[in-house]
């Protein structure tokens, strides 16, 4: 009886795995083999030249550069946003905040974290409508307000991730700098935060690859289907994920949807990049400090 | 100077904590300022449990209550097996590279985008839910579901596996030395004891499902009404306000939205805090080793 209880278990446990392993291969199996074709200069740069289309002369309307630039300049925005204040915060969690002050920021950092993206898109949607009405009605959604609300978003990862980095640290670590009279802010700088760079800077590539996926929150805060590079951070702008959403349900045409197929391959490689990257700064970064010292 | 100094840097780094933190309060703030008419006079209660028809003047999400609830639980009844299942393949069954390999996958699946699950679910798996059930259009509460189920699955796994390991090695050698298996291990001592990682994992995973917008979005089909089987359409909350936000910013339709956003924020606490609270237990099952 027992034995056949083991057996079930195990059998079923290979079972899922099995499941897991299928569904992924299915999943990327399927994307490749209908979109590997796509992948090549034509799929980001359509018929424009890709130098005239770099330096901004010309405007891509049948490929993913508009999508791309759109993408990458809402990360940086955001991330330029959220390192600062994130990193200070998570500094003050880890180091300076005393016992009952670090449970009340732990929670409403939990809830942060927790809440929907969409949740945070909506705010900033409504953020949107308070300040066309109370500050200047030129304001509309656009890439300003879209990268303030996925800050947002990212806030609570880069907290996290820079206030455990530096928990983390050995206690040996920590006192010594102290016991030979360094400052506490002199320590912090000159020991603790070299030491937790790994750690913080692989929380920022996660929190990047969590921008660059984002569809949620842009969706309610200015991203649209066609907009071409923005021309300045008042504008509407377009989106890798959000290109691949509209083109699910709207394409017109079977070129239209191979496009929307490579765009999925497209940020799937850069999602994956930016993860593999976050592990292995993760690894090998704190061994390489440790060794100089 | 020096003293000044740090200390001015300490209120700095205290602002930035104390900016962070508000804004949690704030975004809560903001969507009921927002929601106010359709909240006064105690009609809260009414929008929850009332139908949606905007040309008759009701505004209630009670449909897509049903729905968020109905795909996400259904999602968690498909991956709780599949989490446990090869969570026990990865932390009991396999070993060596083999365990090691699979973990990597199972945390390289955790950084897909969302919208590419969606996006293969609607070419992929929608065509087979149709042709497999003969199930109108494919759009259902079973596609979103299974696809949302591959969506919260790592997460579960690895959250699974960290507290089968954190449960210390200690606790077993009794057993093994009794000539127990492996699973007799993993089924009297590991399991019992890692009951709290356990919860916390099904809350999160919980809190995922029904916080995220695109799979139901693009696979449950929207339509605005109760399912009544796995193969009806139907309309998440994250949904609704995805579908209805452009709609004129004055009328009640548009405040609903909020109401949505104020449910999802309540629901999100809720979790939390259960969370916490079975991080506490953890924490216990820990200090007795």
């Amino acid at each position: 009886m027992g034995r056949l209880v083991e057996r079930i278990i195990v059998l079923f446990s290979w079972l899922s795995g099995a499941i897991l392993l299928s569904v992924i291969c299915a999943v990327t199996g399927y994307l490749c083999f209908k979109g590997l074709k796509t992948i090549g200069p034509a799929l980001i740069f359509g018929s424009t030249d890709p130098m005239s289309a770099l330096l901004l002369r010309q405007r891509v309307f049948d490929g993913l550069f508009p999508a791309m630039a759109g993408t990458l300049l809402l990360v940086l925005m955001s991330v330029g946003w959220a390192i600062p204040l994130g990193t200070a915060a998570g500094i003050y969690l880890a180091e300076y905040a005393g016992v009952k002050t670090k449970k009340i920021f732990d929670l409403l950092f939990d809830l942060l974290a927790g809440l929907p993206s969409i949740v945070i898109g909506l705010f900033g949607f409504s953020l949107t409508l308070f300040l066309n009405r109370h500050v200047s009605k030129e304001l509309h959604p656009c890439l300003l307000l879209s990268s303030i609300a996925l800050a947002f978003l990212i806030l609570p990862y880069i907290i996290r991730t820079t206030q455990i980095a530096l928990e983390n640290l050995p206690m040996h670590n920590r006192l010594t700098g102290l016991a030979m009279g360094a400052t506490r802010m002199q320590n912090l700088v000159h020991v603790l935060l070299p030491q937790a760079l790994a750690g913080m800077v692989s929380g920022i590539l996660l929190a990047i690859g969590r921008c660059a996926e984002d569809t949620a929150v842009i969706m309610l805060t200015g991203v649209v289907a066609s907009a071409g590079v923005p021309r300045s951070v008042l504008s509407h702008y377009e989106a890798l994920p959000f290109y691949i959403f509209y083109i699910s349900s709207q394409y017109a045409n079977q070129q239209e949807l191979a496009t929307g197929y490579g765009a999925a391959i497209l940020l799937l490689f850069i999602c994956l990049l930016l993860f593999g990257l976050a592990f292995v700064i993760k690894k090998n970064l704190p061994c390489q400090v440790f060794s100089q010292r | 100077m020096t003293a000044t100094c740090e200390r001015a840097v300490e209120r700095l780094f205290f602002a930035a904590a104390f900016v962070s933190a508000f804004v949690t309060l704030f975004i809560f703030g903001f969507m009921v300022y927002y929601g106010l008419p359709l909240f006064s006079g105690g009609r809260f209660l009414a929008i929850l449990t009332s139908h949606w028809a905007p040309h008759q003047g009701s505004f209630g999400i009670y449909p897509m209550i049903v729905g968020t609830l109905a795909i996400s639980l259904l999602a968690m009844v498909f991956a709780f097996p599949l989490s446990m299942g090869c969570a026990i393949l990865i932390s009991v069954v396999s070993r060596g590279r083999l365990s090691r390999i699979l973990r990597k996958v199972v945390e390289v699946m955790t950084g897909i985008p969302t919208v590419v699950y969606g996006f293969v679910g609607i070419f992929l798996l929608i065509p087979l839910v149709r042709n497999v059930f003969d199930a109108g259009s494919g759009m259902c509460v079973l596609s979103a579901s299974l696809m949302l189920a591959v969506l919260v699955s790592p997460t579960m796994i690895l959250f699974f596996c960290d507290s089968f390991d954190r449960v210390p090695r200690s606790y077993g050698h009794a057993v093994l030395a009794l000539g127990g298996t492996r699973i007799q291990h993993f089924l009297h001592v590991t399991l019992p004891c890692a009951w709290p990682g356990i919860i916390v994992a099904v809350t999160m995973a919980l809190g995922r499902a029904v916080g995220d917008t695109l799979i139901a979005l693009m696979l449950a089909g929207n339509a605005v009404q109760a399912p009544d089987s796995v193969f009806d359409s139907a309309r998440t909350l994250t949904s609704h306000i995805a579908l209805v936000f452009a709609a004129d910013n004055e009328s009640l339709e548009f405040k609903a939205i909020f109401a949505c956003g104020v449910s999802l924020y309540l629901f999100t606490t809720i979790l939390v805090l259960m969370i916490r609270l079975a991080a506490r237990a953890r924490g216990k099952v820990g200090q007795v080793g």
